[in-house]
């Protein structure tokens, strides 16, 4: 799960990293008032949307006056911003964040992440922060500065001293990196994220140490314990198919074919999306009913995949260890009934109970494709919306 | 003889009188796995299934010396029961459970470094379908009749598509020495590695599957195994060739990520590295047949 800007770093200060004085604002006079708040000549207005990248996008204007602030708030709310993060549907601002401007000589990069190599949370950071961050990464890894930490001891200060020294920083500002650092491990580890981001960590004329920026990313599997994270939830910022799905315990990724997919298992999903694009289809989602599928779960992914008007064809492809053939028949012929259902279906199904689960498909009556195998499935539903394409 | 699951290996279920639990083991009880027991913290001294069931897997093991478990612990609590398998001195442990916090798994691959390696636990899972070793045991959730006995392994992280590979083959007549689902989660316990290890140093398999997807490192570590050490051929599947770019948010994950994370770049180190990989998910079968026929007409 993610989470705006303001919300992390909120977290982030009360373990210890320092953030300008800032407010929110969801209107233009909310935001014209925050900056009187905050005081000072210089304001910077910053679009909240889920995604890095801002700037280049447009989203972070800073201002010097009240007008300037009222025309920048005025421009941005509402407005849909794309970055390389969000995926060209992009995002749209329902919410600003003023902050107070920070002059600065140094941007440093600082982020925290899971390692799947190590196994590890990885520390990572840059002398060169900013908005070209990944091109540097790129060009000169070796500029790179990188830390595993031991789960059993944390991140420790001799850690972060060579990360501070490494970085090249005043002896007077490596206790205030120091303390940043073990403040983002804390907030790394007590509150299961998967991801902290500080970029630009900068130095400021007067020597210390701000973080202008902040994004963290959270475990999903460990929101059952974590319910003050789970609050900053912004379903605003999330693709509405997939709030839809998600909200019903099926995970769904809309993409942009016409082929939509209702499968059991993350691998099979994807092995069936790659069988029809070798067919030469597209897939219109990956979704994953996952294991002890109802009936009434069925009908619920029919329903999430058909809130999408782009599907013109039904593939359920079922290969049932937990799951139950004819549970998933009997949930298909429901679905099928009470959704009057008038694009092609094609179903596949395999394993537990199968016998039953084909049994109930037809002595429904229904006009429903089966198909035995994974290559027949896919065949017969890129065929069935072919025809259909053809026929419109 | 098959790897790390035979008919002869005694088995414990944690999480044995769950609703889930009491499933499956009744499943693999009829499949034929020695299931002596199951842990239910405060249940201790009931029987279940005609079996005894344990406050605690040290004393279930000093009871029936179990060597393996199967843990069917709800998310919140499955971690720890691992560690308390490993602490125990269970041999093999699988965890179907999914929805485990990555930092608990973090903890947990720590933990079971306290033990030398000769007494660590193997640990398969979490998040997957589990293991089998068709026509003795089944420690898992998959349909066990879709396996053949045979001489061929699989590994793989997804438990589906490990049955669509299993079933595929038995269409044409080819059998499994034993099928390790390894789990689909970020951290998990054995890796692909770790199992090519095994099925080579197992004088019953002469060949084996393994099943990929995108994300992760841990395919382009079998591919440098299967080079520098493996003498049976590999037949692998990389799933995900046709997945989006995910979105994502922050730079990190793309600092840290190394080349061959993606499908088309992990089947481009595996038949660099000499495996054949299938061209589709529907020629699995096809693709394995055809590698042990090349090998038996060479030999």
């Amino acid at each position: 799960m993610d989470i705006h800007e303001y919300q992390a770093k909120e977290l982030l200060s009360e373990f210890g990293v320092p953030v300008p004085r800032g407010g929110l604002a969801y209107s233009p006079e909310q935001a014209t008032y925050r900056a009187r708040e905050i005081g000072g000549e210089k304001w910077v207005v910053k679009a909240q949307i889920h995604s890095g990248a801002r700037g280049k996008a447009g989203g972070i204007r800073v201002c010097g006056t009240d007008r300037e602030i009222w025309d920048a708030a005025d421009d941005l709310l509402g407005r849909k911003l794309v970055t390389h993060q969000t995926g060209p549907r992009g995002k749209i601002v329902y919410r600003l964040y003023v902050e107070k401007a920070t002059a600065f000589e140094q941007e440093i990069y600082l982020g925290l992440v899971l390692d799947r190599k190590s196994e590890r949370v990885m520390v990572v950071a840059s002398a060169a922060g900013g908005m070209e961050i990944e091109e540097i990464s790129a060009s000169e890894p070796d500029s790179i500065l990188r830390v595993s930490v031991d789960p059993a001891v944390g991140l420790r200060d001799f850690q972060a001293r060579e990360i501070a020294f490494g970085l090249g920083l005043e002896p007077s500002q490596v206790g205030q990196m120091t303390q940043i650092l073990i403040g983002c491990f804390r907030a790394f580890s007590d509150l299961d994220a998967t991801m902290v981001e500080i970029n630009p960590l900068v130095v400021g004329l007067d020597g210390h140490l701000v973080a202008l920026d902040a994004k963290m990313t959270f475990d999903d599997n460990a929101l059952f314990r974590l319910p003050r994270i789970s609050e900053l939830r912004d379903k605003s910022q999330e693709d509405v198919r997939e709030t839809y799905a998600a909200d019903r315990g099926l995970s769904y990724v809309g993409l942009d074919g016409h082929i939509g997919c209702i499968i059991n298992g993350a691998g099979l999903a994807m092995a069936t999306m790659d069988m029809i694009q070798i067919e030469g289809g597209e897939p219109a989602n990956f979704l994953d009913i996952g294991g002890g599928a109802s009936p009434e779960r069925v009908v619920k992914a029919f329903k999430a995949v058909l809130a999408d008007d782009k599907v013109e064809a039904l593939l359920v492809n079922i290969f049932a260890g937990i799951n139950r053939c004819d549970w998933v028949a009997e949930g298909v012929v429901q679905a099928v009934r009470e959704l009057d259902l008038t694009i092609p279906l094609v179903v596949r199904l395999s394993g537990t109970h199968v016998e039953e689960g084909r049994r109930i498909l037809a002595e429904s009556g229904l006009q429903i494709l089966v198909a035995d195998t994974l290559a027949d499935a896919a065949r017969k539903a890129v065929g069935a919306w072919r025809g259909l394409s053809a026929a419109a | 003889m098959a790897i790390l699951l035979t008919e002869t290996t005694k088995v414990l279920v944690q999480g044995f009188t769950g609703r889930i639990g009491t499933f499956h083991a009744q499943e693999m009880i009829d499949y034929g796995t020695r299931v002596v027991g199951g842990v239910t913290p405060g249940k201790g001294g009931e029987t279940h299934l005609d079996r005894p069931v344990f406050n605690t897997v040290r004393g279930a093991v000093e009871e029936t010396g179990a060597e393996a478990s199967i843990v069917f612990v709800p998310p919140p609590f499955a971690a720890d029961s691992i560690m308390e398998a490993a602490d125990a001195g269970i041999r093999y442990c699988v965890c179907i459970t999914d929805g485990i916090p990555a930092q608990d798994m973090m903890r947990v691959k720590r933990y079971m470094r306290r033990y030398r390696a000769e007494n660590r636990m193997i640990l398969a899972g979490p998040n997957c379908a589990g293991t089998i070793s068709p026509g003795k045991a089944m420690m898992g959730i998959m349909p066990g009749h879709i396996y053949q006995p045979g001489r061929v392994g699989i590994v793989g992280r997804s438990g589906t598509l490990g049955y669509e590979a299993a079933s595929q083959m038995k269409e044409l007549g080819i059998g499994v020495s034993t099928s390790v689902g390894i789990g689909g989660d970020p951290i998990n316990g054995s890796s692909f590695k770790d199992i090519l290890e095994l099925f080579e140093a197992d004088p019953d398999t002469d060949a084996v599957m393994m099943i990929g997807e995108i994300g992760g490192p841990q395919e382009a570590e079998a591919a440098a195994f299967v080079r520098d050490h493996m003498t049976k051929p590999v037949v692998a599947y990389v799933a995900g060739l046709s997945a989006p770019k995910g979105r994502r948010m922050g730079h990190a994950g793309a600092i840290i990520s190394a080349f061959g994370e993606s499908a088309q770049e992990k089947v481009e180190i595996l038949k660099e590295a000499g495996v054949t990989v299938a061209p589709n998910p529907a020629a699995l079968g096809q693709t394995v047949a055809e590698v042990l026929s090349t090998c038996r007409t060479a030999a």
